[in-house]
C-alpha cells in the first residue's frame, strides 16, 4: 500500500460558522410558530387584523378616559375641553362616585366595615381547607364561620346564630356518647332527629330567652339593603357552601341500591336539571308562600339562597355520581370485605377518591353558580347589574353602558378565573398517578 | 350423654327489622317512604289551603280565553285576539328558534375555536384563549346585555342609511343592513310558489293550527332525497371496492345529485331573494330580525362555543399520540389521519359534555327576559300570568315544558352516543 501525500486534507477544524437568518433568534421562532405554511401566515395576518382592529378601537377611549367627575355632563365637558366628542374617551368616574353602591348595594355606609370584616373572616376559615398545609385544628375555627358570618352580614341578637350553631353540637353529642349506647341505626337516625326536634322546638324560645336576659346585639340590617357583589357573594358563597354536603348525599342516594331512595333521588335531580334556573328564582318569589303553611314570609333573599342552593346541589350530584362510578368496584368489595359498614366504608374508601376524580367538575359548578347569581336581578334583587340599571336611571348617570359592563366583568372575571385555576392547581396536587 | 339442644326457631323477632341485614333496607325505605309521602302530603295541604284562602281554583282554562297582547317577533299567526295557549304557542315556537340557531351556530363557533387553540400558530392560540376564558369566566347575562347595548346604542339608525353620502351603509354587497332597529336580511321568495297548507289537528289542542308552506317542505324532502341516493350510490362504491380493490370515482357523481334535483326545484319555484330596501325612515322588503334575537343569539353562540371549544380541544388530546404515529406509519396523510383515525376517536370524548352544553344554551335561552324577546317564560311564564293571576297552573306548564324538552333532548342524544360508544364485552 503506497503511502499517498493527503497533505490537502485540513488538519485544524473550521471556526462554527453563524446558523443562517432564518434559523435563529426571532427569525427562526417566527417561522415556526407564525408563517410555517402559507394557511398558518394567513391565520397570522388575520389575527393580527384583529387584534388591530380590537386596540384602535379601544385604546383611544381607555386612554382618554375620565376618572374624575360628579356627573356624566360634567365628564362629557372635560372630554370636550380636550377637543373630543362625547365618545372620544371613555368616563370612569362613574365607578369612583359609586363603587360603594356597586360593591355593597345600599348596605348603610357606616357599617361597610361589617361585610369585609366577613369576607376575611370567611377567607380565613376557608384557608385550612384550601392549604391542607395548614394545622388540622383550624378547621374547627372554620366550622364557626358561617355563624360569625351570618352575624356580622345582618346583625340583631348574637343568641340567634349561637343557638343555631348548638343545634350542630347536639347532633355532634349524640353522635359521641348516644350511638354508642342505642346502635349504629338507631344512633344514625338520632344524628338527624334531635338536632331537627332541637332546631324546631328549642332553639327559638332559647334564643330569645338569653336575649332579653343578656341583650348582646348590634345593629340590624335588612337583607333589602344588601346588593351589588356582596349579593352575589352572601348569594353564591352561601349556597356554594351548603350544596356540597346535600349534592354528596344526593350522589350517594341515587347509587344507593335501595329503589325508593334512588328514584327519589333521581327524580328531584332530574327535575331540578331539567328546567332553568330563572324559572324556579321565579317560583321562589311567586309560589313558594302556597307551598308553605298560611302566613308563613319570610325574606325573598334567604327564599333565594334556598333555591339556588337546591339548583347547584343536584348539579353537583351529578358531578359526584361521575366521581362515584369512576371508582373500580374493587375498591367497594375491598371496604366491604374489611368488615366496615356503609358509612365507614364511604367516609373512609370511596369518598375521598371520587371526590378526588370530581374537583374539576365540582370547581366548574362552583364557578357556573357564582355566574348565575345574577340572575336574581329579575326577581327585583340588587345584583351588580341591577346596581348597575340602578345607577344608569339616575340624572347623574344616565347613559353610561360600557364602563359598568366593564367593570362587573372585570371583577367577575378574577373571581371565577382564580377559581379555575385553583382547581388546575389541586388536581396537579392530588394526581397520584404517574403517566 | 349429651345433650342437643335445637337450633333457635327460624322465626321473626321484630328486632330484626332494624338489626338483620335481610329486613333492614326495607325498614329504612318503608320510613323514607312514609317520610316522602308526608312531605307531599304537607305540601299539597298547605297549596289547597292557601288557594282557598284566595278564593282561586286549580283549572287550566285560562289557556282558551284570549291573550290581548302583542308579540313582535313569532313564527306563526298570531294576533292580539287569540288565546293565552296560542301566545304559550308562539312563546315555545321561539324558544324552540333561537335554540337550534344557538346550537347550530355555537357548534361551529366551538370547534372553530377548539382546533385553533391547538393550532402551533403562537398568535392564533392566543388569541383563542384569550377568546375562552373571557367568555367563560363572565355571567352569560353580562354578555347578553352587552351586546344588545351595542346593537341598540353603536349601530346606525335607518335613517343613516339615506342620502347622497349615506353616514352608514349595508353589508354584504348592499344585501344586509344592521340597524338599530333590528338587522333586515334577504328573504327567500318564491314567484311560482306552491302556496300553503294549513294544518289544523284540532283533536289534540285547538289553538294548534299553523299554515306549513308547500315550496319549503318540497324543498327539504328533495334534499332528504338526494342525501338518501347519495348515500346508495356510496355504498355501492364500497361494494365494487370490497370485490375489485378499484374505488369508482364518486365526487362528481355526489355533487351532481345533490345539487341538480334542488336548483331544477328552485328555478321551477322561481326562487329569489327580496332584498330590504331603504323607503321612508325604516327598511322594507326582506327579513326583519330584531336587536333581541340577535343579541340573544350572538351572546350564547359565543358563550357556549368558549365551552365548547374547551370540550373540542380537551377530545382530542385526548387521543393517544400514538394513534397519530400509527397513522403516519401506515401512510395516511395528515387529512386522512384526523378523518379516519382522531376525529372517530375524538368524537367518544365530545359527544357526551357536547350534549349538556345543547342542554344548558337550551336553558339558557330563558334568559330572553332581559333583552325583552318573546321566548316561552316570557309569553306563558311571563305576561299571561301576570294578567290571569295563575301563576301556578304557568309556572307549572313552563316547568313541565323545559322538563320535557330537556328529557328529549338528553334522550335523543343518548340514543345517538350509544350507537358510537365503544362496543366493550
Amino acid at each position: 500500500m503506497s503511502t499517498t501525500d493527503l497533505s490537502y486534507v485540513r488538519t485544524e477544524m473550521l471556526p462554527q460558522q453563524e446558523p443562517p437568518l432564518a434559523e435563529k433568534g426571532v427569525f427562526k421562532w417566527m417561522r415556526e410558530n407564525l408563517f410555517s405554511s402559507w394557511i398558518n401566515g394567513l391565520l397570522t395576518i388575520a389575527s393580527l387584523v384583529v387584534i388591530y382592529v380590537v386596540i384602535s378601537t379601544l385604546a383611544p377611549w381607555l386612554l382618554n378616559s375620565v376618572w374624575d367627575a360628579n356627573s356624566l355632563t360634567e365628564c362629557r365637558d372635560i372630554l370636550a375641553e380636550q377637543g373630543l366628542d362625547s365618545h372620544g374617551g371613555a368616563c370612569f368616574a362613574v365607578l369612583g362616585d359609586r363603587w360603594h353602591q356597586l360593591v355593597f348595594g345600599y348596605y348603610p355606609s357606616e357599617l361597610y366595615w361589617r361585610p369585609a370584616l366577613a369576607l376575611v373572616i370567611f377567607l380565613a376559615g376557608l384557608a385550612p381547607v384550601l392549604f391542607t398545609g395548614l394545622p388540622r385544628k383550624m378547621l374547627i375555627l372554620t366550622a364557626l364561620v358561617p355563624f360569625v358570618a351570618f352575624w356580622l352580614l345582618w346583625g340583631g341578637s348574637i343568641w340567634l346564630p349561637v343557638s343555631v350553631a348548638l343545634g350542630f353540637v347536639v347532633g355532634f353529642l349524640a353522635l359521641k356518647f348516644l350511638t354508642p349506647i342505642v346502635g349504629t341505626l338507631a344512633g344514625t337516625i338520632l344524628i338527624f332527629v334531635l338536632p331537627i326536634l332541637y332546631w324546631l322546638f328549642v332553639a327559638g324560645p332559647l334564643a330569645s330567652g338569653l336575649a332579653s336576659a343578656v341583650p348582646i346585639e348590634i345593629q340590624f340590617v335588612e337583607s333589602r339593603a344588601f346588593g351589588g357583589f356582596m349579593l352575589s357573594a352572601v348569594i353564591g358563597l352561601s349556597a356554594i357552601v351548603l350544596s356540597l354536603p346535600l349534592g354528596i348525599l344526593l350522589a350517594l342516594a341515587r347509587q344507593s341500591n335501595l329503589p325508593i331512595i334512588k328514584y327519589s333521588s333521581v327524580t328531584f335531580i332530574e327535575v331540578i336539571r331539567g328546567i332553568p334556573l330563572i324559572v324556579w328564582l321565579f317560583t321562589a318569589q311567586l309560589l313558594l308562600n302556597y307551598f308553605l303553611p298560611p302566613g308563613t314570609n319570610f325574606d325573598l333573599t334567604l327564599r333565594v339562597i334556598i333555591m339556588v342552593t337546591f339548583f347547584s346541589s343536584a348539579y353537583i350530584a351529578e358531578v359526584i355520581r361521575g366521581g362515584l362510578a369512576a371508582l373500580p368496584k374493587g375498591q367497594y368489595e375491598g371496604a366491604d370485605s374489611l368488615g366496615l359498614n356503609y358509612w365507614q366504608s364511604m367516609q373512609l374508601i370511596v369518598l375521598p377518591q371520587a371526590l378526588k376524580i370530581s374537583i374539576p367538575g365540582i370547581v366548574n359548578t362552583f364557578i357556573g353558580l357564582f355566574k348565575d347569581t345574577t340572575l336574581v336581578v329579575f326577581i327585583g334583587l340588587f345584583d351588580p347589574l341591577g346596581i348597575a340599571s340602578a345607577v344608569r336611571a339616575t340624572t347623574d348617570w344616565n347613559g353610561v353602558y360600557w364602563e359598568l359592563f366593564i367593570f362587573i366583568g372585570l371583577m367577575f372575571f378574577i373571581a371565577c378565573f382564580s377559581m379555575g385555576r385553583y382547581s388546575l392547581f389541586l388536581e396537579k396536587k392530588l394526581q397520584r398517578e404517574h403517566r | 350423654m349429651t345433650t342437643l339442644s335445637d337450633p333457635p326457631k327460624p322465626g321473626f323477632r321484630p328486632s330484626q327489622l332494624i338489626y338483620d341485614t335481610r329486613y333492614r333496607s326495607m325498614t329504612i325505605q318503608t320510613v323514607a317512604f312514609i317520610l316522602l309521602m308526608a312531605a307531599i302530603f304537607w305540601l299539597v295541604s298547605n297549596t289547597i289551603e292557601n288557594l282557598n284562602a284566595l278564593g282561586k281554583d286549580f283549572n287550566f282554562g285560562f289557556l282558551g280565553q284570549p291573550a290581548g297582547y302583542d308579540i313582535n317577533q313569532r313564527l306563526i299567526e298570531y294576533d292580539s285576539q287569540a288565546s293565552h295557549g296560542r301566545a304559550a304557542l308562539v312563546g315555545i315556537l321561539n324558544t324552540l328558534l333561537v335554540a337550534v340557531l344557538g346550537c347550530v351556530a355555537a357548534t361551529i363557533v366551538g370547534v372553530i375555536a377548539g382546533v385553533l387553540r391547538l393550532s402551533k400558530n403562537w398568535i392564533v392560540s392566543r388569541l383563542m384563549s384569550v377568546y375562552v376564558e373571557g367568555f367563560r369566566n363572565v355571567p352569560l347575562l353580562l354578555w347578553i346585555v352587552l351586546i344588545f347595548a351595542v346593537f341598540n346604542e353603536s349601530t346606525p339608525q335607518p335613517r343613516d342609511f339615506r342620502g347622497e353620502d349615506p353616514a352608514a351603509s349595508m353589508i354584504f354587497g348592499d344585501t344586509v343592513a344592521i340597524t338599530n332597529r333590528g338587522t333586515y336580511v334577504p328573504e327567500p321568495l318564491f314567484s311560482n310558489g306552491l302556496g300553503d297548507v294549513d294544518v289544523k289537528p284540532g283533536w289534540i289542542f285547538s289553538d294548534l293550527y299553523f299554515a306549513i308552506s308547500i315550496d319549503l317542505a318540497a324543498i327539504v324532502l328533495t334534499i332528504i332525497a338526494s342525501i338518501l341516493l347519495i348515500r346508495l350510490i356510496n355504498q355501492r362504491a364500497h361494494r365494487i371496492q370490497d370485490a375489485t380493490g378499484v374505488r369508482p370515482t364518486t365526487w362528481w357523481v355526489n355533487l351532481l345529485v345533490f345539487f341538480v334535483p334542488v336548483g331544477l326545484l328552485l328555478w321551477y319555484l322561481g326562487f329569489h331573494l327580496g332584498y330590504p330596501e331603504l323607503q321612508g325612515f325604516n327598511f322594507s322588503g326582506g327579513t326583519h330580525i330584531r336587536n333581541s334575537l340577535m343579541a340573544l343569539w350572538l351572546a350564547l353562540t359565543l358563550y357556549t362555543g368558549a365551552f365548547i371549544a374547551e370540550i373540542v380541544r380537551g377530545g382530542i388530546l385526548a387521543i393517544n399520540k400514538g394513534q397519530t404515529e400509527a397513522a403516519f406509519a401506515l401512510g395516511l396523510r395528515p387529512s386522512k389521519t384526523m378523518n379516519l383515525v382522531i376525529l372517530p376517536q375524538a368524537m367518544r370524548v365530545i359527544i357526551p359534555p357536547l350534549i349538556s352544553q345543547y342542554l344548558n344554551l337550551t336553558k339558557n335561552s330563558s334568559l330572553a327576559i332581559a333583552v325583552g324577546y318573546m321566548d316561552v317564560r316570557a309569553t306563558l311564564g311571563g305576561i299571561t300570568i301576570n294578567q290571569t293571576g295563575r301563576e301556578l297552573e304557568g309556572m307549572l306548564l313552563l316547568g313541565l315544558f323545559y322538563l320535557i324538552l330537556s328529557l328529549l333532548i338528553s334522550g335523543g342524544m343518548n340514543i345517538y352516543n350509544n350507537s358510537v360508544k365503544l362496543k366493550e364485552r
